[in-house]
């Protein structure tokens, strides 16, 4: 009963405000969590986040895993001599101190083999693994195909 | 004497970070360097979703906004093509006078997955190409642009590519005008093309 209370406020409040929300484990804080509509669940989607490390030591993002996609990656997107290209990454590391963006055109988790198309005002649970920080599950709003963010107004740092 | 050492250090410091700026800045800048020394007029001969054959020569009189992308991409592709989008709704009655254009680096795939509905998810008005490997390699060296098919068993079907992520624009007789780095904001966008039509 608690659950379904708790799943039809989330579902209640507004995508933007979502985005807003910032989680914390340990020494960092995982803020606004967004990804894109997705055309059918052919193609891959996308998650962004930022990510402070408000400690003193070094942690990094090594994996994410969520129920709307059967192989979810961490990718960095690299534009070398005016070629963008796509690589995997193994981790992305936090450096203590830091605030490091999954956001468009850099790193970003790339959700594929979706189980279901993510519609515009849904949101999700992703779960990250963090090397010394642990597990900590967040829900990430899915905003319009043509978002470039949550408008949470302390973007762009 | 201590402070001259300390301002050797700092002077040494301060011309070390603007050199590394000047590099990063021309890295950044570095696309079709060809457009820059002479003008040059790209050529296209492409199927639409329809299998209709596109050319240059059907658009002769507006502007072109060209991007080269796959639609199986999830990060550089609908970023841009959301600005895309932007600027053609915010052209209001001038949209008229500019097409944009999808081309496809990846078009076996990208029609078995749809490209009208792929473009059509972000502005009716862009027009998805998809054509063979012979006819998007000669669209791609008209434009001076690079994309390559990239292994990679962590993506779909085992394979990505790699694209120049730039958006082209063309005039109205055909001739490469700029192209907008990656990036680029869609209200920059709207002012240069303002300012053109």
């Amino acid at each position: 009963m608690k659950t379904h209370i708790l799943s039809a406020l989330i579902l209640m409040a507004s995508s933007p405000a979502i985005a807003c929300e910032s989680t914390s484990i340990g020494d960092l804080s995982v803020v606004g969590p967004w990804s894109r509509a997705t055309i059918g669940a052919g193609r891959p989607a996308v998650f962004y986040v930022a990510i402070t490390n408000g400690g003193a030591s070094d942690d990094a993002l090594l994996a994410i895993s969520t129920p709307a996609a059967n192989m979810p990656m961490l990718h960095e997107t690299i534009v070398t001599d005016g070629v963008a290209s796509m690589l995997h990454a193994m981790s992305i590391p936090l450096p203590a101190g830091q605030t490091v963006q999954l956001a468009p055109g850099g790193y970003h988790g790339m959700l594929m083999g979706l189980t279901a198309a993510l519609k515009e005002g849904e949101t999700f649970p992703i779960t990250l693994t963090f090397e010394v920080a642990g597990d900590v599950t967040v829900n990430v709003a899915v905003l319009s195909l043509r978002a470039e963010g949550p408008d949470c107004g302390t973007d762009g740092q | 004497m201590q402070l001259r050492t300390l301002q050797k250090i700092l002077w040494a410091v301060a011309s070390f970070a603007t050199l590394a700026f000047g590099t990063w800045q021309f890295s950044q800048d570095r696309g079709p360097s060809v457009g820059e020394q002479a003008p040059f007029r790209p050529t296209f001969a492409l199927p639409d979703a329809e299998g209709q054959l596109r050319t240059q020569a059907d658009f002769e009189g507006k502007h072109l906004l060209v991007f080269f992308g796959f639609t199986n991409c999830p990060d550089v592709c609908p970023t841009t093509l959301a600005e895309v989008a932007q600027v053609m709704d915010d052209l209001s009655a001038q949209a008229a006078n500019v097409q944009s254009l999808f081309i496809s680096v990846d078009p076996v795939r990208d029609r078995a997955l749809g490209l009208a509905e792929f473009t059509g998810a972000f502005h009716p008005s862009i027009l998805g190409l998809a054509g063979d490997d012979t006819q998007t390699r000669a669209a791609a060296d008209s434009f001076y642009i690079h994309y390559e098919r990239q292994d990679d068993t962590t993506a779909p079907d085992g394979y990505s590519m790699s694209h120049s992520p730039a958006l082209y624009l063309v005039g109205p007789d055909g001739d490469w005008l700029r192209q907008f780095s990656y990036g680029t904001p869609a209200a920059e966008i709207l002012a240069d093309l303002r300012s053109r039509l």
